[in-house]
Order: C-alpha cells, then structure tokens, then sequence
C-alpha cells in the first residue's frame, strides 16, 4: 500500500498530467479576422482547446466566434482570457490560499478557500466581457488589443455574494467604495498593480460575487483560479481574477487602473467625433446592448431555400426584449423567437426562420433592452476602442 | 487486525486532501519575435522585460501616422508603466516601430 505521502504526489502528478502541462502545446494553425492585420495563431493552452492567440506574455486568448453557436453557456475551456500584467500566478495552492479583507472594517478577515466554501453559496449566468471587444473593427483604428468580436462569454457562475463577505467583515460607517486586488501583477515595481474598485453599494447589491465555480468546475487557472470577482453588467475589467485581497476605504480610490485606465468619454452615447479627444472622463462601467448572428459568417454562401437563423444578444443587466433581423440592409425588421431566459445577465438566444431569394443580401440584427436601449446603425467611436455595439452586419450570397 | 482497520480510517481524509492539490501551470513556449530592423538590439533590451514580441506586431498598420503612433506609444510605456527606458533609447525604439510595423 501507497504511504499517505506518496499517494498524495501521485495524486498530484496525475491532475498535471490531465490537463496542466503545456509542453506539447504549439500554434496548430491561424486564422485571419476580419480587420487589417488581423492574421493570429491558433494556439493551445492547458485546460483550453484551440484559442485565438492574441499575445503570449502575459497571455490574452480570444473565443473562435463559431463557438458562440453552440449555445448559450461559452464552455470553460472555449473562455476568453485576458491579462494586462505578465506576473501571472502559475503555482496555486487551494489548501493555504487565503482572501484578506481589510480597511475600514470592524473585522478583518483572512478566510480559507475551505472557509468560503462553506458560506452559503449563490449562482448566477452572466456575461463577462473585455471592455476592448472589438477594437478591430474601429476606424480609424486605435492602439490597444486588437480583437475581433470573441472577447466575450458567458458562464454560470457558483460563489458567495461579495455581500455575505462585507457584512462578516462589518463595513464602517462613512466608508465610500471597495477595492480588489488579484495575486496576478507586474514585472517591475514601477508598473501599477492591477486593482479594481466598486463603489460601497454596488458591491453591497448582493449580484457581485466571489465567485469559485464556473460552469459547474472550479475556475480554470487563467480564469481566475482560485477566486474572481464577478461584477454582473459590468466589463469585465472589474472582474479581478486571482482576487486574494479585499480592501474598504473611505474616499475615492485613484490607482492608475481606476484613475487614468479603462476611462469612457463623459458624455451620453460614450463617444466622440472620430479622431477627437474627450473633454472629460468616467470609467467604464455597464455594457452596453449587443447582438449577433452566430449560425450564419460574414461572406458565406448560402443555398436558396428556407434556413434558421440564429444568434444571441446581451445587455447591462435590464435584460433582452427583443431581436430584430433585416434581410434588406436595414430598410424592414421582422422579430425573432428568444429564446431560454438565463437571467437578465445572460446570453439570450433567438432565432428566426427564413427564407432569401437568390441574390447578395445584408442580414442586420438589432436587439432592444427592456429599459429601452437599442444598436446604433452607425458604429460609435472612442479613443481606446471600448463599448462597440454597433448592429451587426453579416453579407451573404444566396445562390 | 486493529492496527489495518486503524490505517483504513486514516485514509478517509486523505481523499479530501488530495481534491486540493496545489496547481501547477505550464504556459507555452513564447514563440513570437521581433522582425529584423534598425535598432533591433535596443528594442529588445527594453521591451521584452514586460511583454511579449506580439503586442506590437498586433498592432494596426493603418494609421494616419506610424512615427505618431509609435512615439504615443514608447511614451505610454514610459510615463504610465513605469517602463525604464533611457531618453537616448527613446527615438532609436520609435523609428524601429515606425520603419518595421
């Protein structure tokens, strides 16, 4: 019989070698979005099939679009990835992880992953998506990530109500807003940690959530594992990944990822004159409404004869009311049939049977809140080549 | 007899321990690299620290100007993350980008 010990090692070396070594992974293939200078490698990782490979250090990964189309849960192993900082924790111990919350609170606590295990737990289906999806697509184009539309997904997330947490800890009175700080950081002491702040009552509305499962297992490691914070509604550059440390204080958090990063233009539609510079600035906040056609690619060749067209749309917690579709350039808009409601943070399916005459066509879909918000015809600009929204277009040829 | 029923009960735990086991995560080998161009040497003395040779070679070709481009991005680099870049360096890196990207 196997001592404790050694049974423990190759307990140990059989979960690397199921699914975290990455010594075979190479570039299989690329692929070419649609955007200049959009050639990337297909590339694969421990714990994910075949990804877009952005960049390698730190790694960013993008969702091959077509996966959108398998359903409305983006599987763990399909998720997007994105890091800002190339210190990324590689070797995680769940057994002596702990979560610091601290600052202005009567208690401050150092849990166990075991400890908030045993809170009592919550689920919620929510999107999360980079602030910089998209940016491909701008004109005139903008520095920053150059993505296509697959830094987006959407998950069943399991944790506990960031709520529960603050309230063991007892928030003091007159504190402002909350701050959340992953193990992930920088390569030099001169570059700012990445943290994150919410204001108090957003982080007390009982959605936010530490949360440790995602689609029914623990977080894949460029995830989040072992811990993230989910900020339904919200970009996901609120979402900390890794997060191991907790802070309330009494005024307006100014690090550089709040104060200077991640900033919209200050004005209604987040936008500006192509080319211009905001006058004022916010941070981004809650996405703004999107859809799109999964089932059928830009350019593709279709038979004439009846197909199901189908997609799927979001918004910023207000939840979806209606798809609309257009087979004439946006001239007429028949409904689609939604589909399952996941809640109001979730990928919404719809489809919609139709039938095209031979000829070229461009196929629009336009998706309303129910707080009213829709799609601009005409994409909006700003200058980091955030929030693209703009209804989708996808040009086929029936023949 | 009593001492195997003891390490039998032992064990027990053990399988809840073992859920746990520290993780360890390989990334993959960095593949990407700087193309050839004047300067090259300086670039990957002051780059590479940070990141990797794709987040340039993702960047868009189609601006109204490369050099514009390139020196708002040498100066991101510095002013905001801090990146330790000797002023002499700075032109040298820019007109690298500029002429390569």
């Amino acid at each position: 019989m196997l001592d404790r010990r050694e049974w423990m090692k190759r307990a140990g070396m059989a979960a690397l070698a199921a699914g975290f070594d990455a010594r075979s992974a190479l570039a299989l293939d690329s692929v070419t979005l649609p955007f200049d200078n959009g050639e990337r490698p297909l590339v694969k990782y421990p714990q994910k099939r075949p990804m877009i490979g952005l960049t390698s250090r730190p790694p960013q990964l993008e969702t091959p679009f077509h996966i959108f189309n398998d359903g409305p849960i983006t599987p763990n192993n399909a998720f997007f990835v994105r890091y800002h900082l190339a210190g990324v924790p590689l070797d995680i111990d769940p057994d002596t992880f702990t979560l610091e919350v601290k600052g202005k609170v009567d208690h401050p606590l150092k849990l166990s992953l075991r400890e908030i295990r045993k809170l009592k737990s919550t689920e919620i289906v929510a999107v999360n998506q980079c602030s910089g999806n998209s940016r491909g697509f701008f004109s005139p184009r903008v520095a920053g990530g150059q993505l296509a539309n697959g830094a987006m997904g959407n998950a069943r997330w399991h944790g506990v109500p960031l709520k529960t947490v603050l309230d063991i800890a007892g928030v003091q009175q007159g504190s402002k807003q909350v701050t959340f700080n992953g193990m992930d950081g920088p390569v030099s002491d001169k570059t700012p940690d990445f943290v994150k702040a919410l204001d108090l009552d957003h982080a007390r509305d009982g959605d936010v959530m530490l949360a440790y499962g995602m689609n029914g297992e623990d977080l894949p490691v460029l995830n989040g594992f072992p811990l993230r914070l989910v900020v339904p509604g919200y970009y996901g550059t609120y979402w900390v990944k890794h997060l191991n440390e907790i802070t309330v204080i009494d005024h307006e958090f100014d690090g550089f990822w709040m104060k200077t990063a991640y900033r919209i233009p200050d004005t209604p539609c987040a936008c500006l004159e192509p080319g211009t510079a905001p006058k004022a600035t916010i941070p981004i906040n809650r996405f703004d409404i999107r859809s799109f056609i999964t089932s059928v690619a830009d350019g593709a060749k279709l038979k004439t004869g009846k197909i199901i067209l189908k997609g799927i749309a979001f918004d910023g917690g207000k939840g979806i009311k209606e798809v609309a579709v257009s087979t004439d350039g946006g001239k007429s808009w028949t409904s689609a049939k939604l589909g399952r409601d996941f809640g109001k943070y979730s990928f919404r399916e719809w489809h919609l049977p139709l039938k095209l005459a031979a000829g070229d066509h461009e196929v629009k879909v336009r998706a309303t809140s129910n707080a009213g918000e829709t799609q601009p015809d005409a994409p909006r600009w700003n200058p980091a080549g955030y929030m693209r929204n703009v209804v989708e277009t996808v040009r086929v040829s029936v023949v | 007899m009593k001492q195997m029923l003891l390490s039998a009960i032992a064990i027990i735990p053990l399988v809840v321990a073992v859920h746990a086991a520290p993780i360890s995560y390989k990334l993959p080998e960095e593949t990407a690299a700087f193309k050839p161009g004047p300067n090259l040497d300086v670039v990957q003395n002051n780059c590479t620290g940070c990141h990797s040779a794709d987040y340039i070679q993702t960047q868009p070709r189609s601006v109204k100007s490369k050099k514009d481009f390139w020196q708002a991005e040498v100066t991101k680099m510095i002013k905001t993350y801090g990146a330790p870049i000797d002023d002499g360096d700075v032109g040298k890196i820019v007109d690298y980008l500029a002429a390569t990207y």
